[in-house]
């Protein structure tokens, strides 16, 4: 063989190779090594060891940012399961307007996150806004929406005398405001692969659940739900990774240097944000960026573990 | 029967118009009081010309280093055994695991470091390399069988004309999943050009659009102008190209 096709496979990677390992590993690596330094507006000082990380512990404005992603998530991943699961059930097998519909509930996907934003930004707006302005209309109190730093469940019970605090009041209705915007966008695409899951169900379960006398919620429970797992489950996962990140929806509904009425809607990527660029405290930012890694690594290894299990299972 | 399917339509017509509503009022907003020429007041007030053209190129180039990179990468990955490859690849694909907020501050980083900060070339070229989509392209040319490669060959085809030749043009509706994907994705993209260029001449859509939001605040009208024309173009690639979109999305379990 003669040397040029020996090293041909590598040249065929290299340009590919050479961004990858430039732009992604490099930088990943660095921002792990970065962690253990003091890296600032004036460069690198030398390492220091775990200080950034004890300082992240400490901070009270790192934790807020954790709780409220931790909100986000909560919020958004069961709606955001819940609602195209259902859309999907609806939209399953011979339907008139199928693809008008799938359409429809597809364009928050493509549509980008700013964009969103600055529309729904105006919908809550709570002087003039429509969302507003059809509450009045039905007789209801105008909310402040994103500009709302009590937390919801404070803001339904203080009526009926009781006064939740902290993380008990619950999500300002600002980061729901939030939550609501992010269902939204991602309807469509969880339920096309809710479609897509329901489609891989072989008929003769159903056939064989209608023989010994299942009714709708029966073949539901006990054929649907259960073959539907490794898609619900996918779903969960991805939708809780991206949850994890948001930062376009809070960035520009709730604009800096803020991140929300009274901080709360600051979220992990928000509050890693204002760090790295607007003190440019690398250092710290990346003690932040490695918290992060670690909780989205840990989310893919379970998914892998348990997606494997049940692609043995069946 | 009739008033299940009575009942299915309702709810998904119900469901439709909730989705549809922010993009109804978004147009209805924008053409009140000036109506269409609210659109051309926006377009105006700041140099949307720009953003726009600037998007444009951005997004071109990095598709089409895309396409080069992940054809040549994904051809040798997919068809040639060397020493190292599985290595290799794993490299590759363990960078998919590490979401961007997590490198954006080193990636700045580098990017002053290389004097790139501000220019086209942070917007460009670390993106165009794209991991998921050499994985895409490597999955199908693994399926191509070998005696095509061996009869090509055969007929004097050499190792790169047969992926120019024969290999790519199979490959057509795998490379249309990997263009839809990525035209969106540098359209969409926010946080990098929002991080990577300051200079109003290198403003991105997505960046001038925030800004834009920003500084008009309380108008609405130009707002909602603004919001529709950067999301047209994208609208009508969508309507055009949603059923391939759709399919590929439910195939490979991807956003973004």
């Amino acid at each position: 063989m003669r040397t040029g096709s020996r090293i041909s496979p590598y040249l065929y990677i290299l340009p590919a190779l050479i961004i990858v390992v430039c732009f992604r590993t490099i930088p990943i690596l660095a921002s792990f090594t970065a962690s253990f330094a003091d890296y600032d507006i004036g460069g690198f000082h030398g390492f220091l060891g775990f200080s950034n990380y004890e300082r992240m512990f400490t901070d009270a404005r790192f934790w807020n940012s954790v709780s409220n992603t931790v909100f986000f998530v909560l919020g958004v991943v069961p709606a955001g399961i819940a609602i195209p699961l259902v859309l999907a059930m609806l939209l399953r097998g011979e339907l008139r307007g199928k693809a008008i519909y799938r359409t429809i509930y597809f364009l928050p996907v493509v549509t980008s996150a700013v964009a969103v934003s600055v529309v729904w930004t105006w919908l809550f707006k709570p002087e003039a806004g429509p969302i507003n302005g059809v509450i009045i209309a039905l007789g209801g109190d105008p909310l402040m929406w994103l500009r709302e730093p009590r937390g919801i469940f404070e803001m339904i019970l203080s009526p009926l005398g009781i006064k939740p605090e902290g993380i008990f009041a619950g999500p300002s209705l600002a980061l729901v405001s939030l939550m609501i915007v992010s269902v939204w966008k991602s309807i469509g695409y969880n339920t096309v692969l809710f479609l897509a899951g329901l489609e891989n169900i072989p008929k003769t379960y159903y056939e064989a659940a209608n023989l010994d006398g299942a009714g709708k919620w029966g073949s539901f429970r006990h054929v649907t739900w259960p073959l539907l797992s490794p898609t619900t489950f996918y779903v969960l996962i991805m939708s809780t990774i991206a949850s994890f990140q948001t930062f376009a929806l809070v960035y520009v509904m709730t604009p800096p240097p803020g991140g929300g009425p009274l901080g709360t809607t600051n979220v992990i990527v928000f509050y890693l944000f204002q760090k790295a660029f607007d003190r440019f405290d690398i250092g710290y930012a990346s003690a932040i960026s490695v918290f992060l890694f670690i909780v989205l690594l840990g989310l893919t290894i379970i998914q892998r573990r348990v997606g494997e299990r049940r692609v043995h299972y069946s | 029967m009739r008033t299940e399917q009575i009942l299915k339509q309702t709810l998904l017509l119900a469901g439709g118009v909730i989705m549809l509503m922010p993009f109804l009022w978004m147009i209805s907003t924008s053409l009140e009081q000036g109506g269409f020429y609210n659109y051309v007041e926006a377009w105006n007030r700041v140099p949307f010309g720009t953003y726009f053209l600037n998007t444009l190129i951005v997004t071109s180039l990095t598709l089409v280093g895309v396409l080069i990179t992940s054809s040549l990468a994904a051809y040798s990955f997919g068809t040639m055994e060397y020493p190292g490859r599985d290595k290799l690849f794993l490299l590759f694909l363990s960078t998919m695991m590490v979401p961007q907020p997590v490198y954006l501050a080193p990636s700045y980083v580098i990017l002053a470091k290389l004097g790139w900060v501000d220019t086209y070339l942070a917007l460009i070229v670390p993106w165009t390399t794209n991991v998921f989509s050499i994985f895409l392209l490597r999955q199908h040319f693994m399926t191509l069988p070998k005696s095509l490669y061996e009869a090509a060959r055969l007929d004097g085809c050499s190792r790169f004309g047969y992926l120019w030749r024969v290999a790519l043009p199979l490959s057509k509706s795998v490379i249309a999943t990997i263009m839809l994907f990525n035209v969106i994705g540098s359209w969409n993209s926010f946080m990098w050009p929002l991080v990577v260029t300051h200079s109003e001449k290198l403003r991105v859509l997505q960046v001038g659009l925030s800004y834009f939001n920003q500084e008009q605040s309380s108008n609405y009208q130009l707002l909602m102008a603004a919001s529709t024309f950067s999301i047209l173009p994208l609208l009508i690639l969508f309507l055009f190209a949603q059923k391939h979109l759709v399919a590929s999305y439910s195939r490979t379990g991807l956003k973004d």
